[in-house]
C-alpha cells in the first residue's frame, strides 16, 4: 500500500528525467532499422539479441545507480515519516525497474506489431527475449541498488557498475574462452555449463540461442549445451538459474537497506 | 492533543568504526517541554536525533516513544515532526507535490497545521521545484512539513539557521506554542541566545554523553554565569581542563 504510493512518486520523477523515454527511443530505432534492413522476425530476433545482451545490462547498471543517488534526498524525508524500510526499497525498485522493463518490451515490441514480424518460429523466439530483456533488467538493476548501498560516493559507485558490467559482459567470456583453449585436453562440459549457469549474460545468450539452429556456430561445447539447454529440462533449469540471479542481488540490497544507518 | 509524548533513552550507545559517538546515554524528555541539547561539535546530538527517528540503530541500549520502542515499530514515526539541519527534500518535486505525498502517508492524521505555511507566505513557491528554490525558502518548508501533521514529539536541528530574522521569529513563537499543545520538543542550536529564549531544561552533551542535565537556573547557579553563552563555555573549559 505505502510502497504503491511511494512508486507512483517515483515514477512521476523518472518520467520527468525523460531518460527512460531516451531508452525506448533507441531500442525502437534499432528495432525498426533491422527491419528496415530487410530482416525476417526472426533474424530480427537474433540481431537484436547482442542489444540485450550488451546494452541492456549497461543501463540498467548505470541508471540503476545514477538513479539510487539520485534518490538519497527523497530516501531521507520518507525515513523520519511512518513508512516502513521494506516498502519504501519495494517503492524505490519497482520505481526505476518498471519505466526500463516498459520502455525494453515497447521498444522492442512496437515494431514487431507493426512489421507483423512475429511469424513463423519467431513468435517463441520474440516470446523468450522479452523474457530475458525483463528479467536481466531485474538482475542488474538490483545490482545496481547494491553497489549504490556500498558505495557512498557516487563517482566510484558508477565505476564500480561500469566495472561489474564489464566483467559479466566482456572479462567473464575472454576469461573462459582462455580456460577452454588452455585445457583442450581436460573434458570441459561440466565445468563450462556451471560457469555459463554464473552469469547471467551467458545464461542468457545460450537460451536464446537454443531458439534457433544456430547452435551449432558454438562448436564443440555448443553440442552440450544443445544437449542439456535444448531440452525442456535444461530450459527450466536456465530459467530457474536466472530467476536465482534476479532474486538474490534483490535481497542482498534489501538486507543492506534494512540495516543501513542513514 | 491529549497526553503529552514521553521520551526514554536507556543506555545508548553507538560506535561508528572505531569512533564511540554515543557511550551510554540515559535521558529522560520532560513531557511538554522545550529540551535544548547543546555541546561541541561531533559530540553526539545529531547521532542521538538519528537513533529517535530510527535512521540509526544504537548498538545497544533502548529509545521508547510513549513506552514503545523506536525501531521494531516504524508507524511510531507519525508521533514525530522532524526537521533536519539540512533539509533533504527531492529536487524534482515541487513543494505542493512533497506536501501531497506526505498527506498521503500520513493518512488520517494528514490536513493539519497550516500556521507556518501561512505565516512564512510560502503559498506562490509551492508550485515551484526545491531545486529553484533558495536554502531559507527549502528551510521554511522543512518547518511547515515538522509542524503539518500536529506531532507529539517535534525534533528540531538547528532550527533557524539559514532563517532570516522575521521568518526566525515567526518560527520561535510556534516553537513557544507547542508545549501548551502538549508538545514535547527537542531542540539543538549552537544560537545561545536562542536557547535561552526558548528552552526550559537543558543537557550538556560532550563526547556521547549528557553530562548536564537541568533547568536554565540549575545552569546559572551551578556555573555561577548569567549568560548562557559564558555558562556553556564554563562547562566545555572544565571538560578540556578534566
Amino acid at each position: 500500500m505505502t510502497a504503491l504510493k511511494i512508486l507512483r512518486y517515483q515514477l512521476r520523477d523518472v518520467f520527468r528525467s525523460r531518460w527512460v523515454i531516451g531508452y525506448t527511443l533507441l531500442l525502437l530505432a534499432a528495432t525498426e532499422l533491422l527491419f528496415r534492413f530487410g530482416g525476417s522476425g526472426e533474424r530480427v530476433v537474433l540481431s537484436l539479441l547482442n542489444v540485450v545482451l550488451i546494452l541492456l545490462p549497461l543501463v540498467s547498471l548505470v541508471f540503476g545507480t545514477m538513479y539510487f543517488y539520485h534518490s538519497r534526498h527523497f530516501i531521507e524525508l520518507l525515513l523520519t515519516q511512518p513508512v516502513s524500510r521494506s516498502a519504501l526499497f519495494a517503492g524505490l525498485f519497482g520505481g526505476v525497474t518498471l519505466p526500463l522493463a516498459g520502455g525494453f518490451l515497447a521498444g522492442t515490441g512496437i515494431p514487431f506489431l507493426l512489421h507483423g514480424g512475429a511469424t513463423g518460429s519467431a513468435p517463441a523466439a520474440l516470446g523468450m527475449l522479452l523474457m530475458l530483456g525483463v528479467l536481466l533488467t531485474l538482475v542488474f538493476t538490483a545490482l545496481a541498488f547494491f553497489v549504490a548501498l556500498h558505495v557512498a560516493d557516487r563517482a566510484t559507485g558508477l565505476g564500480v557498475a561500469i566495472l561489474l558490467w564489464i566483467g559479466f559482459t566482456v572479462v567473464y567470456d575472454g576469461a573462459l574462452l582462455l580456460a577452454m583453449t588452455l585445457f583442450t585436453a581436460w573434458p570441459l562440459e561440466g565445468p563450462v555449463l556451471v560457469a555459463t549457469l554464473l552469469n547471467p549474460v551467458d545464461l542468457g545468450r545460450v537460451l536464446l540461442l537454443m531458439q534457433f539452429d544456430v547452435a551449432a556456430l558454438m562448436g564443440y561445447t555448443g553440442a552440450v549445451f544443445a544437449r542439456f539447454f535444448g531440452s525442456l529440462t535444461g530450459a527450466m533449469v536456465a530459467i530457474g538459474a536466472l530467476t536465482v540471479w534476479a532474486l538474490l542481488p534483490f535481497l542482498l540490497a534489501r538486507r543492506k537497506f534494512l540495516r543501513t544507518d542513514f | 492533543m491529549t497526553t503529552p509524548t514521553t521520551v526514554t533513552i536507556r543506555g545508548v550507545t553507538k560506535r561508528f568504526g572505531t569512533l564511540q559517538v554515543l557511550a551510554g546515554v540515559d535521558l529522560t524528555l520532560e513531557p511538554a517541554t522545550v529540551t535544548a541539547i547543546v555541546g561541541p561539535n561531533a559530540a553526539g546530538k545529531s547521532t542521538l536525533i538519528k537513533c529517535l527517528l530510527g535512521l540509526v540503530r544504537p548498538d545497544t541500549g533502548t529509545l521508547a516513544i510513549n513506552g514503545h520502542a523506536v525501531g521494531a515499530d516504524w508507524s511510531l514515526r507519525s508521533e514525530i515532526g522532524y526537521m533536519p539541519q539540512a533539509t533533504s527534500f527531492p529536487g524534482n518535486l515541487t513543494g505542493s507535490e512533497i506536501l501531497a505525498l506526505l498527506d498521503n502517508l500520513r493518512g488520517s492524521r494528514a490536513g493539519g497545521d497550516d500556521d507556518l505555511l501561512d505565516a512564512f507566505h510560502l503559498g506562490p513557491e509551492l508550485g515551484k521545484p526545491i531545486r529553484t528554490l533558495s536554502g531559507g525558502t527549502r528551510q521554511k518548508l522543512s518547518a511547515v512539513v515538522a509542524f503539518r501533521y500536529r506531532p507529539g514529539l517535534l525534533i528540531l536541528d538547528e532550527p533557524t539557521a539559514g532563517l532570516d530574522p522575521l521568518a526566525s521569529g515567526i518560527l520561535k513563537d510556534k516553537i513557544l506554542r507547542a508545549p501548551e499543545e502538549g508538545t514535547t520538543v527537542l531542540l539543538t542550536s549552537h544560537i545561545m541566545a536562542e536557547i535561552e529564549e526558548l528552552a526550559r531544561t537543558i543537557v550538556y552533551f560532550v563526547d556521547g554523553l549528557p553530562r548536564f542535565e537541568g533547568t536554565l537556573e540549575d545552569l546559572w547557579r551551578k556555573t555561577g554565569e548569567q549568560r548562557l553563552e559564558r555558562a556553556v563555555a564554563r562547562l566545555m573549559r572544565a571538560r578540556v581542563m578534566g
